[in-house]
Parts: structure tokens; C-alpha cells; sequence
């Protein structure tokens, strides 16, 4: 990694360039959270994200609620609410497909917290938002599209 | 320096409602400032909340979770007076523990 960053560094300029450097040096930069999902947060698409969870493929399911508006004016900050309705949910997962780094934010339940959660994400332009969940050993997912008026990121 | 959370717990039927709404930069770490240089990534990695002292929900976030972070969620079998605690961590290390009274 730090090699990678090294030969970055010496090639330079380039908005791709400056993106990939800041990824690696900031993930670089938290060698103490190792249980914060690294890989998770890093993938980059959704076929990707979905690998790093290790879920093959999750069943669209009715029982799963994005609650958002349709047309977010500010993307800095979309209202994101996500509940599910099916047996023993354990995780929600809720991602942004067109981010740089699609996993926005991982929720975990016990048995005694309702899977319900309420955020608000930054959303760089319009993109489905996508929500896995895991219920009873299986995942799930839904997802929604949300249109952004004014992008959320460089802001 | 952290400043404290506002944490809002309020029972709907036999459910509790906890918002909380956290100040924190979280910085992606792609912007770049006045001085054309990258501002180094700032945010929340980890929030637990807590009922009467026993984790229910535990989240992990990226940096694309919004500037000063709203969350909500919900707590089952919970009373009136019943103490809700939520912690965060962010990438830096730093971490902010407040609390509040279910109403």
C-alpha cells in the first residue's frame, strides 16, 4: 500500500490521480479500526461491494422501505430512511451507487432495536440508492432511485 | 474538541424513538481546499447506541454520511426514564460519548 501510494505521489495531478491517492491515503491512515469494514467501504461499484459482503445474490423483497424524497435538492444532504419488515433483521446496509465509494453506512441490530434507521447522505448526482439487508442468515435488498438537483461533493 | 450531541428519545407505543444529531465535519478526504490541496479525510467511523447500557444498534460509517450526522432509530421494549447512551468514534480516533432520558 504505502509503495502504491508512493508511485501515485510521483505520477501526479489529475483529478483521477488525486481521487485514488486521497482513497488509499486515507484508509492507509486508520491501521487501528480494524473492525470498521475497510473492504466494505472501499468497493467501488455495486457487483464489488456485494463480493466484499459475501453475498451472491439477495432477493428483491417487498418487506424492505426506502424512505426518501424522489427529488433531493441539496445532495449534501439526502434524507435516507430505511426499515425492514422481515423476521430477525440483523444489518441494513444502505449504499449510493453513483458515489466514488458506494457504502454510505452499515447498521447492526440486536433483537432489541427495531430495524428502522433514519440518515442523511451525501449524493455527488442522481443514483439509486440501494439497501441490502440481512434477515435470518439471508440478504435482501431494495433499492430506490433518488435525482439530486445540486451535487453534494467538492461542497 | 467535540461538541455535545442532541439526543432526542421519545416513546411511540411501546417503541422508542431515539434522533440524535451529531457535530462532526466528516470530511471525504476528495475535496480540496483554498489552497488546491486535498483536506484530509475527517469522519465518523462507528456510533453505538446504547439502552440502559446494553448496545442495540451499532452503525459503521463512510464518509458519505451528510455534515453534522442525523440518525435515527428505534429501541423495542423500552420504558419512559430509561437511559439512552450513544457513542461515536470517528477516523481520527476521537470519540464522544452523551446520553439521555427516554421521555
Amino acid at each position: 500500500m504505502s509503495m502504491n501510494r508512493r508511485d501515485v505521489l510521483k505520477v501526479s495531478g489529475g483529478a483521477a490521480v488525486y481521487s485514488a491517492l486521497a482513497s488509499m491515503g486515507f484508509f492507509a491512515a486508520n491501521p487501528a479500526m480494524a473492525a470498521w469494514k475497510k473492504e466494505w467501504f472501499e468497493a467501488k461499484s455495486i457487483a464489488d461491494t456485494l463480493k466484499a459482503m459475501g453475498v451472491a445474490s439477495p432477493a428483491e423483497s417487498a418487506e424492505l422501505a426506502i424512505t426518501s424524497p424522489d427529488i433531493a435538492e441539496n445532495g449534501a444532504v439526502v434524507p435516507v430512511g430505511v426499515a425492514s419488515k422481515l423476521p430477525k433483521t440483523e444489518m441494513i446496509a444502505v449504499m449510493v451507487e453513483k458515489n466514488p465509494n458506494m457504502m454510505a453506512g452499515i447498521y447492526e441490530f440486536t433483537p432489541a432495536a427495531d430495524p428502522d434507521v433514519s440518515m442523511r447522505v451525501k449524493m455527488g448526482q442522481s443514483s439509486d440508492v440501494f439497501a441490502v439487508v440481512k434477515a435470518d442468515g439471508k440478504f435482501y435488498m431494495t433499492k430506490k432511485e433518488i435525482k439530486v438537483t445540486l451535487g453534494g461533493c467538492g461542497g | 474538541m467535540t461538541s455535545p450531541m442532541r439526543i432526542r428519545a421519545r416513546m411511540a407505543g411501546d417503541v422508542a424513538d431515539v434522533r440524535v444529531l451529531m457535530a462532526h465535519e466528516m470530511e471525504t478526504g476528495t475535496r480540496k481546499g483554498s489552497d488546491g490541496k486535498i483536506v484530509p479525510a475527517w469522519f465518523i467511523q462507528e456510533v453505538v447506541g446504547s439502552h440502559n447500557g446494553k448496545p442495540v444498534m451499532t452503525a459503521q460509517w463512510g464518509p458519505a454520511i451528510s455534515k453534522n450526522p442525523y440518525l435515527q432509530f428505534k429501541i423495542k421494549g423500552a420504558k419512559a426514564g430509561d437511559k439512552v447512551t450513544v457513542t461515536w468514534k470517528d477516523n481520527k480516533g476521537e470519540s464522544r460519548t452523551d446520553e439521555a432520558a427516554i421521555a
